[in-house]
């Protein structure tokens, strides 16, 4: 506190400049891209509501939650490098990596389920430490970096599961973790996206890991001359990413009954445009854990509502597709607003 | 010379933003080969006024003429047929391109569909030739200095048969020798008819230069004075409204008995730097002068450990500290403030709050390094307050501040951070006036209280009128200390220019 005193009597005898002040940004700005997101959804769901009664059922709404939850939670962990101004394209083989790991952990090793599935989330911890070694340490550019990992991920799954699925069946209760109904009626899987997003809100806005991934996305050579030692958070950021993963590796694995190591490619491009849609920004500087959310529930309800609808899976892709280059649009109409 | 209309003429102009009325009644004439020099402070409207005349913005009411015939401009394509460029003060060009591609970009000579590179570089010798610029046209931007950069964009403006020629602070970056080469080609242009709009916060300049001088402030037009009307304490009180002296120095300062709180020896770095060393004295402001390129930016980079030093070694307090990077230094308790606020002192799109404590964010953090949040508003508030920040509120991103304020923000953060020693690289670069008496008040209150300073600077005046000892760089080395009372713009650049004798003629 010594401090800001200091620099109070120093500068109080300052001579004053004028008062006028500089433009003010009103805070909608702020909010448009997240508003946006929101009032998007809402109207899908009104549209979809108005279009087929099977939609509001409550059956359909907790599947599709359900359906939100693994690559929900995969773009939870990945607002934070996106918020950087990095990228992690691993997240999608990460996470299927993760998912054979907890199998090799329970099935073939017999480890007791939790500490399976401990190990299976701290798989992705490593894979997370070692994408940051390669950006905050090595230097390479994120794309690369994590494209890298992706390959190196995914041939991995297939090495260490021969190329065969895993099957949880005799872990006991290990498919309850994402089916089980500890709220009647809502699959936990749901609850742990939830979880998962209040954890990631809360260190995002409340903490100083939050507030340095956020400064780092705005000017990380500012950050680092400011003393914030730049390569050991970008590391931590991409190891919280990574455990991130494994969670949603778990989840995947726990959802399917087993580990199935084809999986997994795409759902890394799924959860960066979730995040998007979101309001996060590409360039950085700005991260927002409710719009993720939003982006991800968005994304599974326009695949469902086409699907109800009866709409060929093949359109449903270049619908999705539209959404997120409007929802990309509408973001640089923003950023030259407030410009 | 009367009959004829003015070559540009602008009337009763005003243009509002949401909630801002950024000009307001602006009016001026521009003869052909006539220099106005255009001053007022941050945020006075220059900038709006340039981007109504170059086609960026619309004016919301008054007129334009040019030779005496009202035009609308819409667009940047409207003011370019007639003839009226702009000299931005960020550069535009293409640093991957040619000089040469980057003068003709979008107007390349063609045979066909192929690109005719040969008559390309013909087309930009002859221009180069024209101006009495010499840089060969097949050479990477990229590998330019700024001032020759500088002359590439001059090039550019001029290719498209300017008339009308505007230039925001073309010096702010440029060398002592640098801006005589471009006050050379002011010249001839002037000599040649063209009309110059300049854009500068330097009364050295202005005088030097202006035919005629407008004033803004706040948006409103105060006034113009003829060439022999020119006299810096006016023009200073028309665009700050109040009276500021000039030329003082600092009170005597005795270094003997004073602790010796930094000890730099034999630093050096691969590219530039050749055994620096020095001592700064608790309570003491040093100065660095030196012309541009001279190692004083590479110097505190290097003790602050931003950048990779070969050899050296450094003392705080008298102990030997082990800085490898920016956080080591700011842990033993330096501070840098770079020249470059906005791409490496600032998080520009963050809140004032979010600068302010963004040296000391642990400082503001408890338990799970939870943010105490109402504490950081509060010390924002506080420093904006005590250094006047002009701002609505603490919750405004920077980006939207003006340079004195972005400054005082980034003060504030290292006054947050308590540093024993601050590094002042160019403290008021593209700051106006006002804003920079305000600064240096500051500096010196700092000083006093027993902050010990650096300032880097490239404007003498500046360095004689705050430092109590100035340490002279040239070519990677320290080539004089003068105390105060010895120092004099001669025996600065004297000493500046000393190692340097081979390279200043090349250039």
């Amino acid at each position: 506190m010594s401090s800001s005193e200091n620099g109070a009597a120093v500068a109080t005898e300052a001579r004053a400049g004028g008062t006028t002040a500089a433009p003010s940004t009103p805070a909608w700005r702020a909010w448009l891209q997240q508003g946006l997101a929101f009032g998007t959804l809402i109207a899908l769901l009104l549209f979809f509501w108005a279009a087929s009664p099977r939609f509001l059922t409550w059956s359909n709404i907790s599947g599709v939650l359900l359906a939100t939850a693994v690559i929900g939670i995969l773009a939870l962990g990945t607002t934070f490098v996106i918020t950087t101004a990095g990228i992690d394209l691993s997240i999608g083989t990460g996470m299927t990596l993760c998912s054979v790991m907890t199998g090799i952990f329970a099935v073939d090793l017999g480890l007791p389920m939790p500490l399976a599935v401990l190990l299976g989330i701290l798989t992705g911890g490593v894979i997370g430490l070692l994408n940051g070694l390669n950006v905050a340490i090595l230097g390479l550019p994120p794309f690369i970096a994590t494209l890298a990992m992706m390959m190196i991920a995914q041939g991995l799954a297939l090495v260490i599961s021969g190329v065969s699925p895993i099957y949880f069946n005799d872990v006991p209760s290990f498919q309850s973790i994402a089916l089980g109904t500890l709220i009647p009626g809502l699959p936990n899987a749901v609850l742990i996206m939830f979880l998962v997003a209040a954890l990631a809100w809360f260190l995002l806005s409340k903490t100083i890991f939050g507030r340095i991934t956020v400064a780092i996305g705005s000017n990380e050579e500012a950050a680092r001359l400011s003393g914030i030692d730049t390569r050991r958070w970008k590391l931590i950021i991409y190891i919280v990413a990574g455990l991130f993963t494994g969670v949603a590796g778990v989840v995947m694995a726990s959802r399917l009954g087993s580990a199935q190591p084809q999986l997994g490619v795409g759902y890394e491009l799924q959860a960066i445009a979730a995040v998007i849609i979101g309001g996060t920004s590409l360039m950085g500087g700005r991260g927002s854990i409710t719009g993720t959310l939003i982006g991800a529930l968005i994304m599974s309800v326009l695949i469902n509502g086409l699907r109800i609808l009866s709409i060929q899976t093949e359109w449903q892709n270049v619908v999705v597709g539209i959404v997120i280059a409007l929802a990309v649009f509408f973001d640089t109409l923003r950023n030259k607003r407030s410009a | 010379m009367t009959v004829e209309p003015p070559l540009l003429e602008v009337r009763g102009i005003s243009k509002s933003f949401p909630g801002v009325k950024a000009l307001q009644g602006v009016e001026f004439q521009l003869d052909a080969g006539e220099v106005l020099v255009l001053v007022g402070e941050n945020g006075a409207g220059k900038s709006t006024l340039m981007k109504i005349l170059s086609g960026i913005y619309a004016r919301d009411e008054g007129t334009i003429a040019v030779d005496g015939r009202e035009v609308d401009i819409t667009g940047p394509a409207d003011a370019q047929e007639l003839g009226i460029s702009i000299i931005h003060q960020e550069m535009n060009l293409m640093p991957d391109l040619t000089v040469a591609q980057n003068i003709y970009l979008g107007r390349e000579p063609r045979r066909g569909l192929m690109l005719d590179e040969k008559a390309l570089n013909r087309q930009a010798a002859a221009l180069l030739g024209d101006l009495g610029i010499q840089l060969d046209p097949r050479t990477k931007v990229s590998t330019l200095t700024v001032a020759a950069q500088q002359m590439v964009e001059i090039a550019k403006a001029l290719s498209v048969d300017a008339r009308v020629l505007i230039m925001d602070e073309p010096t702010s970056a440029l060398t002592d020798t640098e801006v005589e080469t471009l006050f050379g080609l002011i010249e001839s242009l002037r000599a040649s008819g063209t009309g110059i709009i300049y854009i500068s916060h330097r009364m050295e300049e202005l005088k030097r230069l202006a035919d005629r001088v407008t004033v803004l402030r706040d948006g409103q037009y105060i006034g113009s004075l003829d060439r022999d009307e020119i006299d810096v304490p006016t023009i200073i009180e028309m665009m700050v409204g109040r009276t500021i002296d000039t030329g003082s120095k600092p009170e005597p300062f005795d270094t003997a008995g004073r602790d010796v709180v930094l000890k730099v020896d034999g630093l050096s770095t691969r590219t530039l730097l050749k055994d620096v060393g020095f001592e700064l004295h608790r309570g003491e402001i040093l100065g660095f002068a030196g012309l541009m390129g001279a190692g004083r930016t590479e110097t505190a980079r290097a003790i602050i450990g931003a950048d990779p030093s070969t050899s050296g070694r450094v003392e705080i307090n008298g102990r030997v500290a082990r800085i490898r990077q920016p956080a080591d230094a700011v842990r033993h308790g330096i501070g840098y403030l770079s020249e470059d606020r906005k791409s490496l002192g600032l998080l520009l799109e963050q809140s004032v709050t979010t600068n302010t404590i963004a040296a000391s964010l642990g400082r503001f953090s408890g338990l799970l390094g939870i943010m105490n949040d109402r504490r950081a508003r509060r010390v924002a508030q506080q420093h904006v307050e005590d250094l006047r920040t002009r701002t609505p509120n603490v919750e405004q991103p920077v980006k939207l501040l003006s340079g004195g304020n972005q400054q005082k923000v980034v003060i504030a953060k290292w006054l947050v951070r308590d540093c024993d020693i601050l590094i002042f690289d160019e403290p008021t670069r593209g700051i106006d006036v006002g804003a920079k008496e305000e600064i240096y008040t500051l500096l010196q209150k700092l000083a006093a209280t027993g902050t010990s300073i650096i300032v880097i600077s490239s404007e003498l005046p500046e360095v004689l009128r705050l430092s109590h000892r100035i340490v002279v760089m040239a070519n990677g080395r320290i080539t004089g200390t003068l105390a105060s009372e010895d120092a004099t713009q001669n025996s600065i650049m004297d000493l500046a220019t000393r190692f340097d004798a081979a390279e200043g003629a090349a250039a």
